[in-house]
Order: structure tokens, then sequence, then C-alpha cells
């Protein structure tokens, strides 16, 4: 697998210092994060960690309380949806977010439509839905016009990101692509995000799942109760260690400061 | 919109996929398609159709001598008329999932504005016209402003403004009065009549430029490879509003004079108002960005947010487009009934026009609904109305009865979605 840019070359993300609260409820601890393109990153954590935070901060759901967003380099403010897409940040989430009563097409295009004039331009969109499922080679599909209410579990995944690699994204965000998908339909997504990255996206990956973040993932990035614990090449770790990382905060050497853990825990 | 196919070849796809958007380019399995789709709880436009049809049956084999007579056509289109703009706006309304339970008065309120201008201020038909719809579209800002900005149920608000302009109306006319309506532009709308070749003309036109875009429409897709309907179906639908705008065009042609010596015929200009919404409208909704993102927001108001929707904008614009249509509404009701009365718009002018979106087809629970559910839901209500009239049947058998149906239409799209989720349509 080809890696277009080296492990030491600039993150195309970085987060510096992030916080976040909900109210009294501080989620988000001065997390660092580096996202590289062409790598997999894989996100992990327990749950309440705050990886679902982390990532609606990045996409601007969330907006971010202190710290700083640096994108190639330049420090960028993301204050809702709308900033992060014109980055090029795109993320998948959990549960989809797709309108069951709209068709994959129109899902794919959801809030930038392609216009001609006033009129939608239904052609192009259309076009380009298929093309680009056919790059990722969906096969899956019956019908680019099928409502997305009836899909199935892992065909809604499979709109979901190519909606998401439909836009020149230069940063894929999934949360838990494979969670809800059997064992030949997670198969498909692992290549699909190996693929995602191999095309020079920088993806972040979000799982549970030890065996596929050490199939896929190139980096790791471990939260232990809204701290970032380590963020590292996942050659440097084992699976035991990164286990440590998700439950303890540390592991060895790597990880969150003995005294820092403590005062988390108190 | 399983059932699409196309026949041309598709170019940059693995084989394997897309099977459903290839042909099978026949009636038959087209029309093997919408069974499927109608027994997975897609009924569409059937629900109305079927009860036009049915009740149309119905009235004519009770009341043969009266009902399908031109006159009574063309009374039909006039009280069709408010009702099916009204239930235009409640469309957008319902497409939210939101309910406007004020638009039957606020259609009062704005009919008795134009009419306080006509009588007491002697303003110009436009000036007084303009007035009631600008009333219109500042009361659906307010309305959605409550809803969309504060957050209060859509349901709550508008029970609440439902009787707070009952009271405007009531200051405005004055308890016990009416004020008629006598300016000649706007009793047109419902007492006059297109001129017949005139008629004919727009009618020949509508069906010739219907025909035009839903074949360039297969064509372009044809040639690009996209999913298509078969062409037969393209060109029965083509053949069947033909067939309806040449039959309704003609029996409208005919005299409809009570007595000898005079005549009175044509189509009555209230039939292309509601023409002209319904294209507009459907525009909107269907070919825009913004009608797009109606619908989002109704499907996955979180999903539509996330894709950058301003969902806000969207709930406050269905508002004001609802009361904005709500003003036509009462302002063909006041040229229909030739005054405005403290009760204009009040009574069952709201459940009829609720009641004609729901058996067109449109969802009380959102997301799912098209601007001609209003026009053939419309006409459903309006036929009962009609032909109850024709009947004499007392006025409680009249309120009984259309509840009944609205609880019918109400009953059918619940159960419809629930197959619907059951079967994954």
């Amino acid at each position: 697998m080809s890696v277009p840019q080296p492990a030491d070359g600039t993150p195309i993300l970085e987060l510096r210092g992030v916080d976040k609260s909900f109210g009294a409820n501080q989620v988000l601890h001065g997390v660092d994060l580096k996202v590289y393109p062409g790598k997999v990153t894989a996100l992990v954590g327990d749950n309440g960690a705050g990886k679902s935070t982390l990532i609606k901060s990045i996409a601007g759901i969330h907006p971010i309380d202190g710290g700083q967003i640096l994108f190639d380099g330049n420090p960028v403010d993301i204050a809702g949806p709308r900033d992060s897409a014109k980055l090029g940040i795109e993320v998948v989430y959990q549960d989809l977010a797709l309108a069951d009563n709209l068709d994959v097409v129109q899902n794919m295009f959801l809030g930038r439509e392609r216009k001609n004039g006033l009129l939608l331009d239904e052609i192009s969109m259309e076009q380009a839905a298929r093309d680009t499922l056919a790059k990722l080679s969906v096969r899956t599909l019956k019908s680019v016009r099928q409502l997305v209410s009836s899909l199935s579990g892992g065909q809604r995944q499979t709109v979901a990101i190519a909606k998401a690699v439909l836009w020149e994204s230069k940063v894929v965000i999934l949360d838990e692509p494979t969670a809800a998908l059997g064992v030949a339909q997670t198969r498909q997504v692992l290549d699909l995000v190996r693929r995602l990255a191999d095309t020079g996206h920088a993806v972040v990956f979000i799982s549970h799942n030890m065996v596929d973040v050490f199939e896929v993932a190139d980096r790791i990035a471990a939260l232990y109760l809204g701290r970032m614990a380590a963020d590292i090449p996942i050659s440097e770790v084992n699976r035991g260690q990164v286990i440590e990382l998700i439950t303890a905060g540390r592991s060895g050497d790597i990880g969150i400061a003995p005294a820092d853990v403590a005062a988390v825990e108190v | 919109m399983s059932s699409n196919t196309i026949t041309g070849s598709t170019s940059a796809q693995e084989p394997g996929g897309f099977e459903g958007d290839r042909s099978t380019d026949s009636l038959g399995g087209a029309a093997r398609a919408y069974v499927a789709r109608v027994r997975g709880g897609d009924l569409g436009a059937l629900p109305a159709i079927l009860g036009i049809l049915a009740l149309g049956l119905l009235f004519f084999a009770l009341r043969p001598e009266t009902f399908l007579t031109p006159r009574n056509m063309a009374n039909l289109a006039d009280q069709a008329a408010p009702i099916i703009i009204l239930a235009m706006g409640l469309v957008f309304i319902l497409l939210l999932g939101d309910i406007d339970l004020s638009a039957g008065v606020v259609s009062g309120v704005c009919a008795a504005v134009m009419a306080k201008l006509l009588a007491d201020a002697g303003a110009p038909w436009y000036v007084a016209v303009l007035a009631a719809i600008v009333t219109g579209a500042a009361i659906g800002l307010f309305t959605g402003s409550l809803v969309g900005l504060i957050g209060i149920p859509s349901f709550v608000v508008t029970l609440a403004l439902f009787l707070g302009w009952q009271g405007v109306t009531l200051r405005l006319i004055g308890q016990g009065g009416t004020v008629p309506v006598r300016d000649e532009v706007v009793s047109a709308i419902s007492d006059k009549n297109l001129p017949v070749v005139l008629g004919w003309v727009l009618a020949l036109v509508v069906v010739a430029l219907y025909a035009v875009l839903q074949l360039n429409r297969w064509r372009t897709q044809q040639a690009k490879g996209l999913a298509s309907q078969p062409l037969a179906v393209v060109l029965v639908r083509i053949g069947v509003i033909a067939a309806v705008v040449v039959l309704v065009t003609a029996v409208l042609s005919l005299d409809r004079a009570p007595a000898a010596g005079v005549v009175l015929a044509g189509i009555p200009y209230a039939i292309p108002l509601v023409v002209i919404l319904l294209l507009a409208l459907s525009f909107v909704l269907g070919r825009t960005s913004f009608g797009r993102h109606i619908y989002a927001v109704g499907g996955n108001a979180e999903a539509a947010r996330r894709a950058g929707i301003n969902v806000t904008k969207i709930k406050v614009s269905v508002f004001v487009i609802g009361s904005t249509l709500a003003a036509i509404s009462g302002i063909v009701a006041a040229s229909r009934l030739g005054s405005v009365a403290p009760g204009s718009g009040g009574g069952n002018t709201l459940l009829y026009a609720v009641g004609a979106a729901v058996i067109g087809g449109t969802s009380l629970f959102g997301g799912r609904g098209r601007v001609r559910d209003a026009v053939l839901g419309g006409l459903v209500v309006a036929i009962i109305a009609n032909g109850l009239g024709l009947l004499g049947t007392e006025a409680y058998l009249n309120f009984i009865i259309t509840g009944g149906v609205l609880l019918l239409a109400a009953s059918v799209d619940a159960l419809a979605r629930r197959r619907a989720a059951a079967t994954g349509h």
C-alpha cells in the first residue's frame, strides 16, 4: 500500500489543547491530535471518553470552547458544519444522518445541491453520485433513485461514506462504521477505509474493535476521560497496551502521567 | 422510486450494480412495481383518486339530474378552490411534521383586511389584495418565529392564534356585521369565466407543455444513462393528464345558463388560479434546493442540520408560505360569498383543508407530501360537501360525515406508515 506522505510530514488537521464543556460538565480537557494525509488514524476510547464530542467539535456541530484547530498548518475557526465542510472535512456519523424520505442521490448531495440557475441539476448530481459509487466498487445498490428507507444497514453505511467521498474531501472521519455490520459487510467497509487513505485522504476511524483497528490503522489516538492518552504510530504499541491506554489512560511509559491519572480519577 | 428503470447503456459501472436502474421497459413490469409499492405502504395519490371516482359515481347515482351537470361542475370548482389553496399551504407545514390550526382563521383575518380596504377606504382592488397577502405573510412570519425561534410546539402556538385571530376578525368586522365584497375584479375570481376560446387555448398549451417537458426529461435521462421510467408509463401519464384537462375544459365550455337566451360558459377564473399555484409551488418543492431542504428537515431534521441546512429558516419560511396561501384562500372565499363575516375562515374551514391534504396523501408525520395532494384531496372534500348539499342532508350529518372522512384518511396515513416501516419502503 502506497503512503503518499512521510509520517513526519505536516498534519493536515491538528488540534491543540481543545476544551469542550456542556454546562458544568467538561467533556474534553486540552486534547491534542494530529491527523496526516494518506494515513488512517484510529481514535479509540471507552464509552464516554469523548470520542463523539471530539469529532462533533471538528465537524462544527459542537464548536470548541478553548484551544486551537489548525488545518494545513493554519489556525481555523470552525463555528458550524458549513465551515468544516468548506475546509474539506467530512464526517460519517454512527447514526448515519441520512434522510429516510429522500433517495440515494438526494442524500449524497444534501445541503450542497448542484444547481442550474434556480433549478436543481438532477442530471449532473445523479451522474456524479453514480460515478462515485462505481469508483468505490459499490455493487449492492439496486438503484441510485432508491429511497434510503429501503436500504439495509450496510448499504446505508456505503451511501454515507460515498457521500463523504463525493466532496473532494481531505479529511474523512468515520464514527464506528463497522459497529452494526456483518462479517462480509465489515470486510467491504474496511477495504473502503484503506482505499480512502491510499487515495490521499486523511482518515479518522473510530472503533471499539481492536481487530479492525490493528488491521486498518497507521496511527492510534487513545482518549481517556476526555484527555488524549496517546497519539502515536500503531507500530509502537501492541493490542494489550492499547487496551490499557483505553481503560487506565496509560501503559508503561506511554500515556497520561501517573499523577494526572490520579487527578482525573478523583 | 424503486421502480425506476433505464434502457440506455450504463457507462461507468461494473456489472452487478444498479440493476434496478436497468430496463424492464414494459407496462406490465411498471404495473407490478407499482402494485408492490402500494402494498409496501406507499399509496401516493391512490386513495384520493379512488375517492373522487367512488364519490362521483355515488352522487351521480343518487342525483343523476343535478350532480354531473356543467353548472354543478363549475360550482364544484368554485367550492373546491379555497379549500385547495388553503390545503396547499398546509402541505408545506405538514411536510415538516408541524401543523397550523390557525390557517383557517388567518384566511378570515386577511379577507377582512381586504374587505375593509375595499368597502371603507375605497382602495383599488390591487391594493386591497396586496394588503391581504402581505398581512398573511406577516402573520406567517410571526407564527413561524414563535415555532422556529422560540421553539414552542406548533400545535400550541397555532391553537392560541386560532382563538386570537378570530378576535381580530371580530374587531375588524364588528359584532354581527358583514362587510360586502363588491369589487368587480375580486368577484370575478369565482363569478366570471374565461372566454371559451381562450379556455381551450390555455388547456391545449398546458397539455402540450406538460407532454414536451415529460418527454424531454425522459430523453435526457435515456441519453445520459440515468434512472428513468419506461416510455410507456410516461406516455400513459401524459395521456391521462391530457384526457382530464380536455374533459374538464369541454364540460365547462358547455352553456350552463339557468335560463334560455343568455349564455354562461367557460372555465371559472378560480381554476387557472389553482393551476398556476399548483405549478409554481410544485416547482418550488420539487425542483429547487429550498424544496429539497423542506423534505430533508421533515424526514430527518438532525441530518439536515448536520448537512448545513438552516433548519430554523426552513421552519419559519413554511409558516410564511402557509399563511400567505391562507390569505389567497380567504380572498377566493370572500369572492365566492361576496362578503366577509366575523366567522369567515372559522368553523370547518381548517378541517376541510387539513382533510384535503391528508386525503391527498400528505403525511401528518412529516417528510411525505406534494402540492398536488391538496388539489386531489381538496376535490374529494369539495365533492362530499357539494354532493351532500345536493342531497339536502341536514347540517348535523354533514359534520359527522366530513369528520368521519378525515378520520379515515388519517387512519390510512398511519397504517400506510406502519406498513412502510415494516417493509422498508
